[in-house]
């Protein structure tokens, strides 16, 4: 707090008074723990930028096709086959023409047409739709599942500890992808609905969360503001849930990154292996499955799919990394270092 | 500065320091820590290194051993014998690490590494400066061992830290320190994690090795009992400057600067007492009549359950506290003094016996009863830097417990938490602030405002003081008896300083292993006291002036012969 320097009186000769006084001449707003986070994570570059990657793509998906009964604003719909013009081939443009390309256009099929003339714009953004949906409902699922059973377990220990446990570690010795396939086709083959399938993706990916919150809640249950809230006669519950949990939630938001990230893939994966999402409605997965035979003659079918689900995961992975260096920041290794010499930098104190 | 500096004949100083300036480059503006330091160690002497904390002690002293972190900058020189190590590079530090400057750490147990034996990391210094090999160095281990005493040190040699006690783990960390002859020693709060017995027995070990080795010691330390009992010189530094140098005696008998005297002011002392004169048994306590008994605890039976293993934490103790009256628990760690106060606050069940809040015994009573009767009673912690969730603007940390019971609306609320900074002398606009915003003491002012939110009729304060700088801490206690006067509470106050409890209390329980050996009003138990053990304890606290240390240093040394 540089600013306070010069209104502190400086013939003060006792700790507790220098203390009084600076606190006495603090006028810097005072910040929240959450607000000193979000200061640090909107610093955080790679994080910022999937921030707006995330946020464009997503826009994109929901707005270009449409959404339920919404429609969109692209005129193909993803249901309705065509003739196929010039082999499927992408009308996407981005070479200029003065660089020997055909010019910056979008043209009728950007992403190209599959095999009986469906638009694989609308196919594509469809797919997005459909792991942004997943990754998102799973994300809050597993995370709510994780954060209460693990914070559960954490607080009781004794043997509610040990039945919430025994039932994480059978949740993690089976694989997850025979658990998820299995339950993931009498969800899709009872309702069909994406939402049924990301709620049981969440049943079963929590358990990760489940240890890491039980562990951050046995350490904190040993403070004494816990100590002091259940000596001044708080319920079991505010000490859990107004105390306990809000002081874990850097580890609880990360994770819930991450889980989202590994939502997406597992989707994927399922619908590639024909357990997920059932034609005709598409997803990134199912597109890559359907056209992996595809892949030497008409790359773009294989392509489009992959590199969104890619973009989207390494996103939202650099925004769980963003994160937990805002909630951490000794957790992130980076430490300005002195620079000597020729590769001298200007320091902080070097400038007036 | 207008501090005498070490002139240029280095080479007769063990350490010294000209105009040492310290910065740390933070996220925010620059830190200085040291600001110009000027200071010299002499070989055989000791000279302590005072301060409160954040006044650049530490950072002194590692900036000697050349471990400040990289975002330190440092100018000046801090030589070792000859050689200025400011700027030194790592290799050559390293080789004078040991051999010419070792360290003795504040907390032992953390300062052994606890997967290796004792012998493994004893003559790993050795072998590593090519002093001694194999059989050679552990002979060399086991004589250091003995040297600083450890019964049995052959033995003894092959076992883990954790089979030593705490002072036994301190002089083992001494006897590393030591291993290799170094010029100087730098001994960064040696005794402050250790209770008050093993601090005198540290303190004699430390006096009698530097003698007979012949090495200078930086003492570095917040205890002034402590500096009188082993300093020949006294430096005192505040907010990163030097305010006083000179001898010991000069320095704590007659101390020059307003901030020297303020702080020696602010150590609590205890009135004489007499130690080594056989005291008649006091009568039992005579009660005066009509008092309004506020907690009665009577063949106090707690117990903890460590994986099934019934462990008796606290044995057959009695005692009662009247409204308006303060007993003190006081002993050593392990005592079972925090035990009891998590007991009355609810937090351990009682195993045996009664424990009566305003007639109501608590083991009988059920959950929602016992809620009604908490509504009476307030909790000081120790920690300052834990007892507030750091989530909670101040405001709602204090007004909280008005919260949990349903008491107020919203508005009266906030009048209640305003009333209450007022009386623990903070500005009101610290209601919306953060703990971590707050220094150590005020985060303390802050969960005595807490404690009192609800008008208790008990306050329970468990160490509220320890873990405060000693003006700081001053501050508290002189609250504390304040607002004791103004609400007239009940007050437990469990502490390991006799000093504290003998300027607070009414009256006192001793705890020794579980049991109380000796109970009674503070002016008998303190200062004529029967039990040997009290009489130990009360010997074994240091005093901030050299001359009385002295005797009691005497003192000390006939009641553990006669042991």
């Amino acid at each position: 707090m540089s600013n306070l320097n010069g209104k502190i009186p400086q013939d003060l000769t006792s700790i507790a008074e220098v203390e009084d006084a600076k606190l006495a001449a603090a006028t810097e707003q005072s910040k929240s723990q959450s607000k000193i986070v979000l200061e640090r994570f909107l610093k955080h570059k790679p994080a910022m930028i999937s921030s707006v990657i995330l946020v464009v793509i997503t826009v994109i998906a929901f707005t270009s096709v449409g959404f339920g009964p919404i429609p969109g604003w692209w005129k193909l719909s993803y249901l309705d086959a065509g003739s196929v013009v010039n082999g499927g081939k992408p009308t996407l443009s981005l070479i200029p023409t003065w660089l020997g390309g055909s010019g910056i256009t979008i043209g009728d099929h950007p992403f190209g047409q599959d095999s009986v003339g469906k638009d694989y714009f609308a196919l594509v953004m469809n797919g997005a739709q459909k792991s942004i949906i997943i990754g998102v409902v799973v994300g809050a699922v597993a995370t709510f599942l994780g954060a209460v059973i693990g914070a559960v377990a954490g607080y009781f220990r004794g043997w509610v500890d040990e039945v919430l446990m025994r039932i994480t570690d059978l949740f993690i010795v089976i694989p997850l992808l025979v658990l998820a396939a299995v339950l993931g086709q009498i969800a899709g083959r009872s309702s069909g609905s994406i939402f049924a399938l990301a709620l049981v993706l969440g049943l079963v990916t929590w358990t990760g969360l489940a240890r890491l919150v039980r562990g951050e809640i046995l350490s904190l249950r040993e403070r004494e503001y816990v100590s002091a809230a259940q000596a001044m006669g708080s319920r079991t519950s505010r000490v859990i849930f107004k105390h306990l949990l809000p002081n874990t939630i850097g580890v609880i938001v990360v994770n819930a990154t991450f889980a989202i990230a590994g939502a997406i893939l597992l989707e994927s994966s399922l619908s590639f292996l024909g357990f997920g999402v059932q034609p005709p409605e598409s997803s990134l997965g199912l597109l890559i499955s359907q056209y992996q035979n595809a892949f030497l003659t008409r790359p773009w079918l294989f392509w489009w799919p992959g590199m969104i689900i890619v973009v989207i995961a390494l996103s939202v992975n650099f925004l769980g990394d963003g994160l937990r260096d805002a909630f951490d920041p000794r957790q992130s290794g980076k430490r300005r270092r002195p620079r000597a010499g020729l590769f001298a930098l200007p320091t902080r104190k070097e400038k007036p | 500065m207008s501090h005498v500096a070490p002139e240029n004949n280095a080479g007769e100083y063990a350490l010294s320091f000209n105009d040492l300036k310290v910065t740390f480059e933070t996220s925010g503006p620059l830190v200085h820590a040291v600001k110009g330091l000027s200071l010299a160690v002499r070989p055989g002497e000791v000279v302590a290194l005072v301060g409160e904390s954040g006044s650049g002690k530490s950072v002194t002293s590692t900036a000697a051993m050349g471990l400040l972190p990289s975002n330190a900058n440092i100018s000046g020189e801090a030589k070792i014998g000859n050689v200025n190590v400011v700027g030194l590079e790592q290799g050559k530090m390293r080789k004078m690490r040991a051999t010419d400057i070792a360290m003795v750490f504040q907390e032992p147990m953390t300062a052994l590494n606890p997967v290796l034996t004792i012998e493994r990391q004893l003559t790993e210094a050795l072998e590593l400066h090519g002093l001694a090999y194999g059989k050679a160095a552990t002979q060399r281990a086991i004589e250091l061992l003995e040297m600083v005493g450890i019964p049995e040190p052959d033995k003894r040699i092959k076992q883990y830290p954790h089979q030593f006690s705490g002072g036994q783990r301190q002089r083992i960390v001494i006897a590393m320190a030591i291993s290799c002859d170094p010029k100087v020693i730098i001994a960064d709060e040696p005794t402050t994690a250790l209770d008050v017995t093993v601090q005198a027995e540290i303190l004699d070990l430390l006096r009698e090795l530097k003698d007979r080795l012949n090495t200078g010691i930086l003492l570095i330390t917040h205890n002034m009992g402590v500096v009188a009992d082993m300093a020949d010189q006294v430096a005192v530094m505040f907010q990163g400057s030097l305010v006083e140098t000179g001898r010991v005696d000069q320095v704590l008998l007659h101390p020059q600067h307003p901030y020297t005297q303020r702080l020696l002011a602010a150590v609590p002392r205890l009135s004489s007492a007499s130690i080594t004169a056989e005291n008649e048994p006091h009568s039992a306590q005579t009660a005066p009549a009509g008092r309004e008994l506020v907690l009665e605890a009577k063949d106090l039976v707690l117990e903890y359950n460590m994986r099934g293993k019934i462990f008796r934490a606290v044995e057959g103790v009695s005692f009662d506290v009247a409204k308006g009256e303060v007993l003190g628990i006081v002993g050593e760690s392990g005592s079972g003094k925090s035990t009891i106060a998590k007991a009355v606050i609810g937090l351990l069940p009682v195993a045996e016996g009664s424990l009566s809040v305003k007639g109501h015994n608590l083991p009988k009573l059920s959950p929602k009863q016992a809620r009604v009767v908490r509504k009476q009673i307030g909790v000081i912690f120790q920690d300052p830097a834990a007892s507030l969730n750091p989530r909670f603007p101040i405001g709602e940390c204090i007004t909280e417990p008005m919260v949990v019971h349903k008491v107020g609306t919203k508005a009266s609320r906030i009048k209640r938490a305003e009333e209450l900074l007022d009386a623990v002398k903070l500005p009101r606009n610290v209601i919306n602030r953060y703990p971590h915003e707050l220094s150590g003491g005020q985060r303390q002012r802050i969960c005595i405002a807490r404690a009192l939110t609800l008008n208790p009729e008990l306050l329970i304060a468990d160490e509220p003081t320890s873990a405060l700088d000693v003006s700081v801490q001053a501050v508290v206690l002189e609250m504390i008896q304040e607002l004791q006067r103004d609400f007239n509470f009940a007050c437990l106050f469990v502490s390991h300083d006799l000093a504290v409890v003998d300027m607070l209390a009414d009256a006192v329980v001793v705890m020794r292993s579980g049991k109380a050996v000796e109970q009674g009003m503070v002016k008998n138990v303190l200062h004529a006291p029967t039990h040997d053990y009290t009489k130990r304890l009360l010997a074994a606290a240091p005093v901030p002036d050299p001359h009385a240390q002295a005797v009691r240093r005497d003192a000390w040394r006939v009641l553990n012969k006669t042991k």
